[in-house]
């Protein structure tokens, strides 16, 4: 597809007549652009120890006396600039998130796709599965797996293996919407003409599932994912708010939010208000842009 | 009942009693709480005919009588419930032999109604055509590929350009026609074919099919045409079988057919066919509709709506019975009182 | 009204447009037509002829973004197509009713078919609720179901397709409007069942002097039950006279092609594959309408001036006929 068809797209054209969709598109380039490039653009590496003042502690931001103009948000109460904290924090969060959501993706769609389209036992199996798990909330399951892995696992690999175990436990949590959207869109797909003529010829079910059905099934999904990005680094910071997340070497948002809490009430605001600003903007943009694609892909809204 | 086999070509698909029964019951939890039995629906009950070598065999009949299912069932679609289906001599519907038989199968394919439905939105045309090709492996490379799906392209009406382009850029009648370069790209000689014109306009149904009329004389082709409408089947089938209620009721050469119907039920759809001459012959609408399949009528299951029915009809189930070239299970055929 | 009026319905220069960001398609462009008291008129066509569009502007229920852009639509002489929402809602119902495809859809399976009649007769009439049940049982009598004392307590999902459409007949039919807008009657329901349906709507057109505009694709259903047709193509009327003359003795091109590819059963040849008469080609897509005369490019009869000017309908023996031939 080359650019000018690209720019003339239906999706495309809906994406440039809505200012929201604009907006919250420059909204996440701007966080992820951020907190990739986080090691460039950042003034200090906060976790680099040689970088770190001890008499810089505390420092309030810029426009509040008695501020350092370096540290535009502040510092915090090891003298790291809070917006170094917070774009490197990003990193984690939108990585964690997104891992997770990869990882629920692929899940939900392959179970989704083998109860709707194979059907009986293992599609009874499945689904009440999903029933099963959908009875408790995810940040439950997340917290389960969580607990299970820290007796499981050698207590000194926790601080290697904590970002894994995290995207384990937010993704197991997740993968039962992907499975129950991809199995009903199955139960519809396999039973229109074209499935029914790839069987005659004599497609394997197999090749018919990835070939013909799984590019049918999609479009919910990927909205779906865009959505579920932001709901999996809400879960993410909630985890790491309440200290069963990453370690507070390498924090994300929610562990900065954590962090701050306690100086809440001594004073220092900024320490946590900067990263829970930021968490709720990443998280607000996300979602409006997987709203957008939900109504810019539905040809019944349009 | 199919001991008429000393004339005409040698049938090239034949049903010996074939039924298929869906299970439409509740599910179990509700079926325990509500204490309702288990319920089955006789799609197909007990069918029987034989598809001539380069013949048109149309089956016809109203939504719900089981004609389509028919096709299902000898495509491979479905798993007939009970009976035979041999192609070519050989039993296909038993599952124990489904490996041995799916080269035989590769002979036989079908043609859908929804031209809209059929082509997966997502693939371009030129795969969509080739896909039998790859993957029954008719060609050795690629230029192969790509040269027998112009041709079929040509074949249809179609440009090979055509190839590059997706489903929705096409209207019903031209998918329709990449719905035929699909289906006969793997070289079959037996196509099935469920309502192809149905959903089309009558211009563009005209063309697909006199285009299928055209094939079938070129390439030597044998279809099982089904449809709805008489009018249709008039213009392409030599022999038709009339359903009803998953039943054959009356088997008859077309000429026949048209000319002298035996069943009631053939007699009421032939009637019901709008009168495009403007004649002013006077019809007699038929009273009734179809009954519910899940619980048929006792006996003959037309006899509700039959002028003819007498106490026999409601409790005896007339057999297919052939007398000459027509086979018909109707009771008052059989007494000769129509 | 002191007489009654020569047309129920009468459609002058209709035009219809759906603006898109391609541009503007021209659904329905520049027809007139008119239906009298009791008369049906038949409005035939293929997919994308733009018949059900003018039905549904007809009704007030164009489907946004299309709209009127042009022409007039008069209703016993009073102009329809300016109304407001709210005074158009008082006409729809009232003055026109209307038959879709799908009865199910036009049946609120909530409630019982009695309750849905009576219902619409009092929005309409003003009657007591005794007297609207009473109405509402002759009009199940009237439509042919039968024992409607029992039937008119049941829902919809209890009746069968044909009565059905029977019952979507009878709400039609209960505020005793001037037009009846039936769209697809027949098509959803089986052979033998539309025969009967075609039947009570042409009787009950007649005894209640309700003028039908029916649109369907099915040339047999007009020809068992329209007066006169309206044959459309590509947004525009191509022929339009009586059924009799448009079936046997089509003026247009476009209606002899159509004629010709419709099926019949031929009982007599022994060897019935003759190939059908086939218009080449399809129906032009709403934004690439040929200038000139629409049907030019799949006409075998075109000459230069098909090209240029479109032609104006003009009277070629009864038909009105939009052909440069009969110049």
């Amino acid at each position: 597809m080359n650019l000018r068809a690209l720019w003339g797209h239906d999706v495309t054209y809906s994406f440039r007549r809505s200012p929201v969709a604009v907006g919250a598109a420059m909204m996440t380039v701007v966080c992820i652009g951020g907190a990739l490039l986080a090691p460039w653009l950042a003034p200090q590496n906060p976790f680099d120890p040689s970088a770190l003042d001890l008499n810089q502690a505390f420092m309030p931001p810029a426009w509040v006396a008695p501020a350092e103009a370096r540290y535009l948000l502040g510092t915090d109460d090891q003298g790291r600039d809070i917006l170094s904290t917070i774009m490197y924090g990003a990193r984690i969060s939108l990585g964690v998130g997104v891992a997770a959501v990869l990882f629920a993706l692929v899940l939900g769609v392959t179970l989704g796709l083998l109860s709707g389209y194979l059907g009986g036992r293992l599609d009874a199996f499945i689904m009440r599965v999903a029933d099963i798990q959908l009875s408790f909330p995810a940040i439950l399951i997340a917290l389960l797996v969580d607990g299970v892995a820290r007796v499981a696992l050698p207590a000194d690999s926790h601080g290697e293996i904590a970002i894994p175990v995290l995207i384990f436990a937010i993704g197991i949590s997740g993968w039962v919407q992907y499975a129950r959207t991809v199995r009903g869109s199955t139960l519809v797909e396999k039973n229109k003409e074209y499935v029914q003529a790839a069987r005659v010829i004599g497609r394997s079910p197999l090749a018919i599932m990835l070939r013909h059905v799984l590019p049918n099934v999609m479009g919910p999904v990927l909205v779906i994912g865009t959505i579920h990005i932001a709901t999996a680094i809400i879960t993410e910071a909630t985890l790491s708010f309440l200290g069963v997340g990453v370690p507070p070497t390498r924090p994300s948002l929610g562990t900065l939010i954590r962090i701050g809490n306690e100086f809440l009430l001594s004073g220092e605001w900024w320490i946590t208000l900067f990263p829970g600003i930021a968490l709720v903007t990443l998280v607000l943009s996300v979602n409006l842009l997987g709203d957008w694609l939900r109504d810019a892909l539905n040809p019944r809204l349009r | 009942m199919l001991s008429r086999g000393e004339q005409g070509p040698p049938p090239l698909l034949t049903l010996e009693d074939v039924g298929r029964a869906f299970d439409v019951s509740r599910p179990w939890l509700n079926r325990v709480i509500e204490g309702t039995p288990r319920q089955l629906l006789h799609a197909v009950d007990g069918v029987s005919f034989e598809v001539r070598k380069g013949e048109t065999f149309a089956l016809v009949g109203e939504s719900g009588c089981g004609k389509s299912t028919i096709a299902r069932l000898i495509v491979g679609l479905y798993a007939p419930s009970r009976g035979r289906i041999e192609f070519d001599g050989v039993r296909i519907s038993d599952p124990e032999t489904r490996v041995a038989t799916a080269k035989l199968r590769r002979r036989m394919q079908m043609i859908f109604q929804d031209p809209y439905a059929s082509l997966n939105p997502r693939w371009r045309v030129r795969d969509i055509v080739a896909e039998p090709i790859r993957v029954l492996g008719l060609a050795a490379d690629q230029a192969e590929i790509t040269s027998r799906v112009g041709v079929l392209l040509k074949q249809v009406g179609l440009a090979p350009e055509d190839g590059d382009k997706y489903p929705h850029e096409f209207s019903g009648g031209q998918r329709q026609r990449i719905s035929i370069a699909r289906a006969l790209s793997g070289s079959p000689d037996f196509l099935v074919c469920d309502e192809p014109t149905s959903a089309l306009d009558v211009s563009v149904q005209a063309q697909i099919l006199n285009l299928m009329t055209e094939l079938q004389s070129r390439l030597g082709l044998t279809y099982l045409f089904i449809s709805h409408n008489l009018a249709v089947v008039s213009h392409v089938a030599d022999r038709i079988g009339v359903m009803y209620l998953g039943r054959l009721v009356e088997i008859a050469d077309a000429e026949e057919l048209f000319a002298r119907p035996k069943h009631p039920y053939t007699r009421m759809l032939l009637d019901a066919v709008p009168d495009l001459e403007m004649s002013g012959r006077q019809r007699t609408p038929v009273a009734g509709e179809v009954p519910n399949p899940l619980s048929p009528p006792t006996g003959c299951a037309f006899h509700p709506r039959c002028p003819q029915a007498n106490e026999r009809c409601k409790t005896e189930r007339p057999n297919l019975i052939w007398r000459a070239e027509v086979a018909s299970a109707c009771h008052a055929v059989e007494e000769n009182r129509i | 009204m002191s007489s009654a009026p020569a047309t129920v319905l009468e459609i002058k220069n209709l035009s219809i447009e759906f603006p898109t960001r391609r541009g503007k398609l021209l659904a329905v462009d520049s027809i007139s037509f008119s239906i009298a008291p009791g008369e049906v008129l038949g409005v035939v066509g293929e997919s994308g002829a733009g018949k059900s569009v003018t039905g549904a502007a007809v009704i007030g229920l164009l489907d946004p973004p299309g709209r009127i852009s042009g022409g007039e639509i008069r209703l016993e002489g009073q102009r329809i197509d300016n109304l407001s929402h709210d005074e158009m809602l008082r006409v729809r119902g009232r003055r026109i009713g209307a038959i879709f495809q799908d009865p199910l859809t036009s049946l609120n399976p909530l409630y019982t078919v009695g309750g849905q009649l009576v219902e619409t007769i009092r929005t309409h009439l003003d009657v007591g609720a005794g007297e609207a049940r009473e109405r509402a049982l002759g009009l199940l009598r009237e439509v042919g179901i039968p024992a409607p004392e029992a039937r008119i307590d049941h829902y919809p999902h209890q009746f069968s397709g044909g009565m059905r459409q029977r019952v979507v007949i009878a709400l039609a039919l209960c505020a005793e409007p001037r037009l009846i807008i039936a769209d697809e009657p027949t098509t959803a329901l089986d052979v033998s069942i539309q025969a009967q349906i075609i039947q009570l709507l042409k009787k009950l057109a007649r005894e209640h002097g309700t003028a039908v505009m029916l649109i369907t694709h099915d040339m047999g259903v007009i020809a068992e039950t329209a007066d006169r047709v309206a044959v459309m193509y590509a947004g525009r009327v191509a022929e339009i006279g009586p059924v009799r003359e448009v079936v046997r003795d089509a003026r247009h091109p476009y209606t002899v092609g159509l004629m010709g590819s419709i099926p019949k059963i031929r009982i007599a040849s022994a060897k019935m594959h003759a190939p059908l008469v086939q218009i080449e080609g399809a129906m032009p897509r709403l934004n690439a309408i040929p200038p000139g005369c629409a049907f030019h490019p799949r006409c075998g009869k075109s000459f230069d001036r098909c090209k240029a000017e479109r032609p104006e309908p003009r009277a070629v023996g009864s038909n009105l006929a939009a052909c440069w031939l009969y110049e």
